[in-house]
């Protein structure tokens, strides 16, 4: 092994290629564009343009360029302006205008116009940092570190900011001795399960045959997280080389990226950096000079959730339908062509650089005991600020929901998470001050799962959430387990006819019974986790369940079948017609009063004319049930 | 659904094109079915029939591929393809609202084409926007914070569109 202490030279080689550090890179003015698929969405290619063009006309000297998203979902679009005298400057919520305001203003006439911007990326007399708000107290970011502020196109980028060091520090170590470190490091799977991830690996490096495969799982499934989008599309060479060390340590020469037909983004992004990487003799016959030769592919899933179970996943790249087998043997002894393969999430492999590079007593500082390390969540739903963060593992929920999230949209009060996905459960406030990792989120009723959080509030449906679930995991059910395939469907026919108001008085207990024989008779963790949805929801919030059942009613207003829509005459405001310009099927029409009745034969409950009456009248209401509203017409009159 | 000769002689052609330079690896299956989608914009019969006769497989064996993964079409889709979310994110804040609201202005049910083949109509499971959520994709734009009245307005400027440019409605 003594060639591969060249490996640190090699890189040191080929960063001299780059025009200096990263510190560098900003002496010049410098705007850095968020342009993920979040940033996308919210119109980043038009601000982008607007930079561009304004730039151009006034022929400055300033360079614009593309990155991925840091995590701050809610405010894109964002960028950050670096100006040589000034601090590194956020702006979000973005439009054309401010763009091109931000152009003149700042640029030109020096004014950082501090009105529209978000922090500072260093400190300085007048903007607060990221850090100094209650987010950066909470938040530790290693994986999320780099993305939204390189170029996820631009190996250099990467390189400067100390990119693929643990690959060459990997590379100075024997794979045994890599495989040690991971292991003492007790990082575990961030695809869901968590299982040791050195352990993984060591059983795959023992193994007699000697043509081995790593594949990075990227086929994120899970309705409600975006985890591995981000990391991929923000910064790939992160994952690359993670991959790269862990093929490295289970002795394999071939690796692969398992992504989600649903990220064009990521799949682009993801060969750019494969493509770089060769160029550079990063990846390719002799990685970093070494005798260690590496190809990565990139196989594009084809939209089946099971595909992200690890035989399924084997099963497609194989050509044939992704059906999950049953383990042992697992994929490290016996995996794709049957040869043994190391499989790992997207996460997973972004800690693993950080390890070989700081050590596993650096990784071990962070986290629990049992679960050391950070974790990314995704934070979606009735949240204030949504977006991606970066927490050590053990923070509390209300931590991240309350000072990372900045608690839930709209004065509205908190009812509960969903974490896990599919796979997860929902949980109450009072649960939200446990310590999370994988142990005390499985005794809660949830699980990890991959790291996306649905946070609700008073107005989700309990039982409708928990149906929706089911309805996803009945579909996605690849067919192969009778408990699985035909127990779903019969929970969901229940959790339906409940949410129309058809429900039956034992039906709650019929549901924990199915939900006992789904999970004993299920081979993979699709069948096994698919009525934790039910079972939490159960268990948390029995009561939903009842009023449905027993009252026909939908206490949170949610339930398209227990509810109507109605205009409180009192608060109409007769000259407005709103309500009736939005309603898409003229179910609203005015009475002899010129106050706006709703025709409820007609209407579709759509929520135009409640989205359209003007919040100072606040006139159209939901009711539960339905017949509520008979009852106030009545009491009106 | 009845495909013309001009249809069946072209899926052949070009999945001849395809396999052309590709192994015969079953592994190459499902990257294989993936670039006829690409070109074709779906899988018909006779595309199947030619990729199983690459591999030398049976053609039922192909079709249970294509069945199996929601990634694959059967039918041409519309011109254009509007994709509505219906990730968990998407669903608790009106995901299904927006569907419906497409449903009704196009007169066709998700997983259909309107008959002029101008949209199709399908639904995806979370593309990754969740924070702007409720979330379409129409053709490969990604839009975000949906409401039924965009959801008009979207079909208003298309046709409106279409009708400068002289396309017949
Ligand atoms: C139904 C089902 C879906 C899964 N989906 C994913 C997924 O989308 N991404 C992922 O990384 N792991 C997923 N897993 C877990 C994988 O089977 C496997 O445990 C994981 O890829 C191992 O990587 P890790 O050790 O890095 O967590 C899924 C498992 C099941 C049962
Ligand atoms: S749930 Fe719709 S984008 Fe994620």
């Amino acid at each position: 092994m003594s060639e591969n202490k060249n490996a640190s030279v090699t890189l040191n080689t080929i960063r001299s290629r780059v025009a200096g550090d990263w510190e560098s890179l900003k002496q010049k003015t410098l705007i850095t564009v968020g342009s993920a698929t979040c940033g996308r969405a919210a119109g980043a290619v038009e601000v982008l343009e607007s930079f561009r063009k304004e730039i151009s006309r006034l022929q400055l000297d300033a360079s614009v360029i593309e990155v991925g998203c840091m995590g701050h979902c809610y405010a894109e679009p964002m960028a950050v302006i670096y100006h040589p005298g000034f601090p590194g400057i956020c702006y979000g919520y973005l439009d054309q205008g401010v763009a091109s305001r931000l152009v003149q203003d700042f640029l030109v006439e020096g004014d950082p116009c501090v009105e529209f911007a978000l922090a500072a990326t260093g400190p300085n007399d007048y903007i607060p940092t990221f850090e100094d708000f209650p987010r950066g107290t909470v938040e530790q970011k290693h994986v999320m570190k780099h993305c939204g502020f390189i170029d996820p196109e631009n190996i250099d980028h990467y390189l400067a900011v100390g990119g693929y060091q643990g690959l060459a520090a990997a590379l100075s170590m024997s794979p045994d001795q890599v495989i040690a470190e991971v292991k003492s490091s007790g990082l575990r799977g961030r695809g869901g399960a968590g299982f040791p991830t050195g352990n993984k690996w060591e059983l795959c490096g023992k193994a007699p045959e000697k043509t081995r495969y790593v594949i990075c799982n990227a086929d994120e499934g899970d309705p409600g997280a975006f985890m591995d989008r981000t990391l991929l599309e923000s910064n790939p060479h992160l994952v690359v080389e993670g991959l790269a060390i862990a093929a490295y340590a289970a002795g394999a020469s071939k690796a692969y990226f398992y992504i989600r037909a649903e990220y064009p983004l990521a799949v682009k992004r993801v060969a750019k950096a494969l493509e770089q990487a060769a160029q550079c003799g990063i990846l390719g016959q002799s990685v970093l000079g070494t005798d260690f030769s590496l190809e990565i592919e990139i196989f594009q899933g084809s939209g089946a959730f099971v595909c992200g179970e690890e035989t399924a996943l084997i099963a497609s790249m194989e050509g044939r339908p992704g059906l999950p087998r049953h383990r042992p043997p697992f994929p490290s002894e016996s995996g794709l062509n049957g040869k043994p393969t190391v499989i790992d999430n997207v996460k997973t492999l972004s800690h693993v650089p950080f390890i070989t590079q700081k050590g596993s007593q650096w990784f071990r500082s962070m986290g629990t005991p049992g679960s050391p390390g950070t974790a990314i969540f995704a934070l979606a739903g009735k949240l204030v600020n949504t977006g991606l963060t970066e927490v050590p593992i053990g923070t509390t929920l209300s931590r991240i929901i309350y000072d990372v999230g900045s608690g839930i949209a709209g004065n509205q009060t908190f009812k509960a998470v969903q974490i896990g996905g599919p796979s997860g459960g929902c949980l109450p406030k009072e649960v939200l001050d446990t310590p999370i990792d994988y142990d005390t989120l499985t005794r809660a009723g949830a699980m990890m799962g991959s790291g996306g959080m649905v946070v609700l509030d008073e107005h989700d449906c309990m039982v409708e959430i928990a149906r929706f679930f089911l309805d996803f995991t009945q579909k996605e059910s690849c067919g192969k387990c009778t408990f699985c395939r035909l127990g779903t469907k019969h929970m969901l026919g229940i959790l339906e006819r409940i949410t129309k108001g058809q429900g039956k008085p034992d039906d709650i207990d019929l549901l924990l019974e199915l939900a006992e024989d789904i999970k004993a008779g299920s081979l993979c963790g699709l069948g096994k986790t698919a009525p934790n949805p039910v079972v939490s929801t159960i268990k948390y919030f029995r009561h939903e369940y009842e009023a449905h059942i027993n009252e026909k009613r939908c206490p949170s207003l949610m339930c398209k079948d227990l509810i109507a829509y109605y205009i409180l005459p009192h608060k109409c405001e007769r000259s407005c017609d709103a309500c009736v310009g939005s309603c898409p099927v003229e179910a609203i029409y005015s009475d002899e009063d010129r106050i706006k009745v709703i025709n409820q034969e007609k209407c579709v409950k759509c929520d135009s004319c409640m989205v359209a009456c003007p919040p100072q009248y606040k006139a159209v209401v939901k009711v539960s049930p339905p017949d509520e509203v008979v009852r106030k017409e009545k009491v009106e009159q | 659904m009845i495909l013309t000769e001009e249809e069946i002689r072209e899926a052949a052609e070009k999945t001849r094109e395809i396999t052309a330079g590709c192994d015969t690896a079953r592994g190459s299956l499902i990257p294989v079915l993936q670039k006829i989608q690409d070109r074709l914009g779906y899988v018909p019969a006779p595309a199947m029939e030619e990729a199983a006769r690459h591999f030398g497989i049976p053609a039922v064996d192909v079709y249970g591929i294509v069945t199996f993964y929601n990634q694959f079409r059967l039918t041409p889709p519309g011109r254009h393809r509007v994709k509505v979310c219906m990730g968990t994110a998407c669903h608790m804040k009106g995901g299904n609202i927006i569907m419906e609201s497409w449903e009704r202005v196009l007169k066709i049910k998700v997983g259909e084409t309107t008959p002029d083949r101008e949209f199709s109509l399908e639904r995806v499971a979370c593309v990754g926007c969740c924070t702007m959520a409720p979330v379409l994709v129409k053709d490969e734009t990604v839009i975000g914070k949906m409401t039924p009245t965009k959801v008009d307005g979207m079909l208003f400027s298309h046709q409106l569109a279409n009708k400068k440019e002289g396309v017949p409605q």
